[in-house]
């Protein structure tokens, strides 16, 4: 079966999930693997045009400064700061011979943005088709801030009916010093001209949810 | 921002924004979205129990505010965050300023943050030098515009996508095209270069969790995840009040604020921030968090026993959302600084009575705010409070000292209109001669004919029509409505013949007197108090069943207000007091045997008055009353939609209420119905008055009037 497609034999948490997370336009895959989520992310990449320059706004009538920003990202970028570092180590495989460049240094170089940050969410919330990632890594912040496109993998053993469910663990580690803790749902959006929707204003303009079955 | 220094200004401010098309045809369609997209995000859950929930947490939290207070600051500052504690907003403005010198900060970057509207955050920094920039959308156009926020979510909300991208061609040098995606996309780009450039991220809370020292953040656009990331020093200010003791608290709050302010189950983002994390930037040095709590009159509010409710505010906006003056005249006449029902209140607060003495006038009392509102907070009674407030601080006006003294006196206020009926005659068609009436002050009624005052009181043909009835199921006091009473007595002696039809027996106690809600809407809470005294005394509840009455408005005052104001004697009055439309159809069912069926039903369309469907929960029987008599029944659009009267007010915002009962006129045409039928005497003023004036065909008529219509002359 090829990756990507509906395996469709998830307990009701996932439908859910699924579906409150496609309300506000996330695309909801399955993976059976780390591996497929990390080829899937390739495929992606490869897949999306150099930059895609007006979607970002880089190809709009900007001041000189914002333009210069824009001039700085030549190449395509990934940037994957979660993973543990034999799966970097074979994303970074995967990338090299398609001319993507998987960043290793600090993200803040790359602030004119970056094609796809990837990410392994550590819970998720049901009811409303949330992820949960501890952001606390500043790596891992922008990953899911700078980004165009943000896929997040996350295990199904992690999802959980409601937020409440996660109140424990959310308060201990609220209580370890100097924690971010991010619930991402969605794609960036804003509404404020004209109460028109618009996604992605400051942060990814798409966001992928890469069910792994774990369990 | 409400500045105007008169209220003769303020009218003339108010006159503007009505004149305003883009803003009018905005304004209808966000109400009318609103509503649809509010209902979708609670579907399927227990609304009530859900913002019971929060008014609960919060007043818990608000009565230990000092000790949550020194809970978070201990925690956070375990965790490396400085706390600061600002009296005032000046002080907070000067801590932030410091704190921005200490670190030798040249740009600032801000995600929204009401409370640093509160304090004018932006001006204090930049008349110390710093290039501040907002960088949430909608901020950071009314920045470019240098105007406050028209709507406490949406503070763009006023404005087009042509005079966005107008500002836009000017801060880029660049023209731009009035599309929406692409202004978007270039303001994504302008900003994201502010970002990569700031020294100092200054961001707001929704909450802060005292249990571990956590700051929350609710957004859509994700500007605030970089504003707290990307510089090296982190600012948070905070109202007191977004002091909560756990997260389990803050996440009941989530439940509601998202799906309450925009209708989604929950925003793109929500961020926990707990202490200085992880920062990569240049120079190898740590982050800096601190984070400014404001007090500004908030410690004492939360010890009010009256007021302390404000502070559960979650500030959704949704009490701006649904007000029909909001709808007509938008956010820059409808607030200070805090926008809709809960910001007439809170400028008293923050920003004193000098703002808010016009603003607490132009609400209409119709109760959707406090129906909707994510933290049960009883907005339409506190506006009142803060006005009556403002007259106990300044002074009460002539007219209103006036009303009082003559409501005080139930005979005067009664001769008095006796004899303003005789004045008015000869009758012309000009009927200007009620003023004599509680409700108006005449000053430009134009849009409405007026009716005239009754030849003959319902009070003075009592004797002669009051129906006998052998072996009666039960006896009722009729409250009379003054307009019932003085200018439609048809619609009670309708009323009185369907009840004895019914086999009522109706006693009328001639004691009685106005209400009170004119006197009490005009902030005159002596005189309020002192007609309420009279009329439990003079209704004698002990002795009847139950007292009915013809006039929605009356109905909710006498059942809320007169508990509230006399205490517990005044319950077991309270608790008897029924509209008619209750009494007859869920109380004694109508007598279908008097309604024959007939072919050939006319239309009839129902206009719900705020304090029947709000004020006592009525949605249905109504309705059902005008079907079994055997009507056809055309439901208008936003049926519930206040019709503009509202008492004195129609007589203080005569344009106001002129626009508002325009829509309505149009809802009721737009059923094709020849009759719009309603329960409550004002709103048949102003809906008759409307539909005369236009010169449309709908006849307005009291749901009695409506139902004896079709009963059979004789059992
Ligand atoms: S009672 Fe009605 S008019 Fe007054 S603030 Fe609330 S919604 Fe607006
Ligand atoms: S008063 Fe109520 S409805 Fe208005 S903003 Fe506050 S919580 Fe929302």
């Amino acid at each position: 079966m090829p990756p990507g497609t509906d395996r469709g034999r998830h307990p009701a948490a996932a439908q859910t999930f699924r579906r409150a997370a496609e309300k506000v336009s996330a695309i909801v895959r399955d993976v059976a693997s780390l591996d497929e989520a990390l080829a899937y992310t390739v495929r992606l990449c490869d897949t999306k045009e150099a930059c895609e320059l007006l979607a970002t706004g880089c190809a709009e009538p900007l001041s000189p400064g914002a333009a210069a920003l824009c001039e700085r990202k030549q190449t395509k970028i990934m940037a994957a700061p979660g993973l543990p570092p034999e799966l970097w180590t074979r994303f970074e495989e995967l990338c090299r011979p398609r001319g993507i460049t998987l960043a290793d240094g600090p993200l803040r170089d790359h602030l004119a943005g970056i094609d796809i940050g990837v990410t392994i969410a550590d819970y998720g919330i049901a009811e409303t088709g949330t992820l949960v990632i501890d952001s606390s890594s500043e790596a891992l912040r922008l990953a899911t801030m700078i980004s165009e496109i943000h896929v997040a993998i996350l295990p199904l053993s992690r999802l959980r009916e409601t937020a409440h469910d996660l109140e424990p663990e959310l308060t201990a580690r609220m209580q370890t010093p100097a924690n971010y803790l991010a619930f991402i749902t969605g794609a960036s959006r804003t509404a404020d001209i004209e109460r028109v929707l618009a996604i992605g204003v400051h942060g990814p303009l798409e966001l992928h949810i890469l069910l792994l079955e774990d369990r | 921002m409400q500045t105007a220094k008169t209220l003769k200004d303020y009218r003339r401010e108010v006159d503007q924004a009505l004149a305003n098309d883009f803003l009018r045809q905005a304004m209808d369609n966000f109400a009318v979205a609103y509503r649809a997209s509010r209902a979708n995000a609670f579907a399927g859950l227990d609304v009530d129990r859900l913002v019971a929930d929060v008014a609960g947490a919060k007043d818990q939290a608000l009565a230990g505010l000092d000790a949550l207070y020194a809970r978070f600051k201990a925690k956070a500052e375990a965790l490396g965050i400085r706390v600061h504690l600002a009296a005032t907003a000046d002080e907070a403005n000067r801590i932030i300023a410091a704190i921005a010198r200490e670190n030798r900060v040249a740009t600032v970057i801000k995600s929204k943050s009401m409370t640093a509207e509160e304090t004018l955050l932006n001006h204090h920094l930049e008349a110390e030098g710093l290039t501040v920039t907002e960088t949430d959308l909608g901020e950071w156009i009314i920045q470019l515009r240098h105007e406050g926020p028209s709507h406490m979510v949406m503070p763009a909300i006023h404005l087009s996508r042509f005079q966005v991208a107008e500002l836009f061609s000017q801060v880029t040098g660049q023209k731009q095209d009035a599309e929406i995606q692409r202004l978007v996309k270039v303001a994504r780009r302008e900003l994201r270069r502010k970002f990569a450039e700031a020294d100092m991220g200054i961001s707001g809370a929704n909450f802060a969790i005292a249990e571990t020292g956590t700051i929350g953040l609710v957004t859509n656009e994700g500007n605030a995840r970089l504003v707290t990331t990307l510089p090296r020093v982190h600012v948070a200010l905070v109202g007191l009040d977004k002091l909560v003791p756990d997260l389990h608290t803050a996440l009941q709050i989530l439940r509601v604020l998202p799906r309450n302010a925009t209708g989604q189950a929950i925003t793109s983002y929500v961020t926990w921030i707990s202490g200085p994390a992880e920062y990569g930037g240049p120079g190898g040095t740590a982050k800096q968090m601190h984070i400014v709590f404001l007090d500004n009159g908030r410690r004492a509010l939360a010890r009010d026993p009256i007021f302390a409710q404000v502070l559960r505010c979650v500030r959704c906006g949704a009490c701006a959302n649904v007000c029909p003056v909001y709808r007509m005249v938008g956010g820059h006449q409808y607030g200070h600084i805090y926008i809709g029902a809960i910001g007439l209140i809170v400028t008293y607060f923050f920003h004193g009575r000098e703002k808010a003495r016009h603003l607490v006038q132009n609400c209409i009392n119709c109760g959707a705010c406090k129906a909707v509102c994510a933290a049960g907070i009883d907005l339409p009674r506190l506006i009142k409070e803060v006005h009556a407030r403002i007259q106990d601080e300044e002074g009460h006006p002539i007219e209103s000292v006036m009303l009082s003294l003559v409501l005080k006196n139930r005979r005067l206020f009664h001769t008095l209109l006796r004899s303003a009926q005789i004045a008015q005659k000869p009758v012309t068609d000009q009927t200007q001669y009620l003023r004599h009436l509680p409700h108006i002050f005449s000053r430009q009624h134009n849009f409405r004919a007026l009716p005239a005052i009754a030849e003959k009181a319902f009070r003075d043909q009592w004797e002669q029509i009051a129906p006998v009835v052998p072996k009666p199921r039960m006896k009722v006091a009729l409250f009379a409505s003054c307009v019932q009473d003085f200018v439609y007595p048809e619609q009670l002696l309708a009323g009185v013949r369907l009840l004895a039809a019914h086999g009522v027996a109706v006693a009328f106690p001639m004691g009685q007197s106005c209400c009170g809600l004119p006197v009490a809407m005009m902030g005159e809470k002596q005189a309020a108090h002192s007609v309420a005294c009279q009329n439990v005394a003079a209704l004698a509840p002990e002795r009847y069943d139950y007292v009915v009455t013809l006039c929605a408005s009356c109905a909710s005052h006498l059942k809320h207000a007169y508990p509230r104001m006399l205490g517990s004697r005044a319950q077991t009055f309270a608790d008897k007091v029924q509209p008619l439309s209750v009494l007859l159809n869920d109380i004694l069912g109508l007598d279908s045997r008097l309604f024959p069926v007939q072919a050939g039903a006319a239309a009839v369309t129902y206009h719900a008055p705020c304090h029947l469907c709000r004020g006592l929960g009525v949605h249905a029987a109504p309705q059902a009353l005008v079907r079994a008599a055997g009507y056809r029944f055309a439901p208008a659009a936003e049926e519930e939609t206040c019709c503009g009267f509202g008492g004195t007010y129609s007589a203080k915002f005569p344009e106001i209420s002129a626009q508002i009962l325009a829509k309505k006129l149009a809802d009721a045409g737009r059923t094709g119905a020849d009759l719009l039928v309603t329960e409550c005497p004002g709103c048949v003023m102003q809906l008759r008055g409307g539909a005369k004036r236009q010169g449309l065909g709908l006849q307005v008529a009291h749901l009695a009037e409506v139902l004896v219509k079709k009963m059979k002359a004789k059992r």
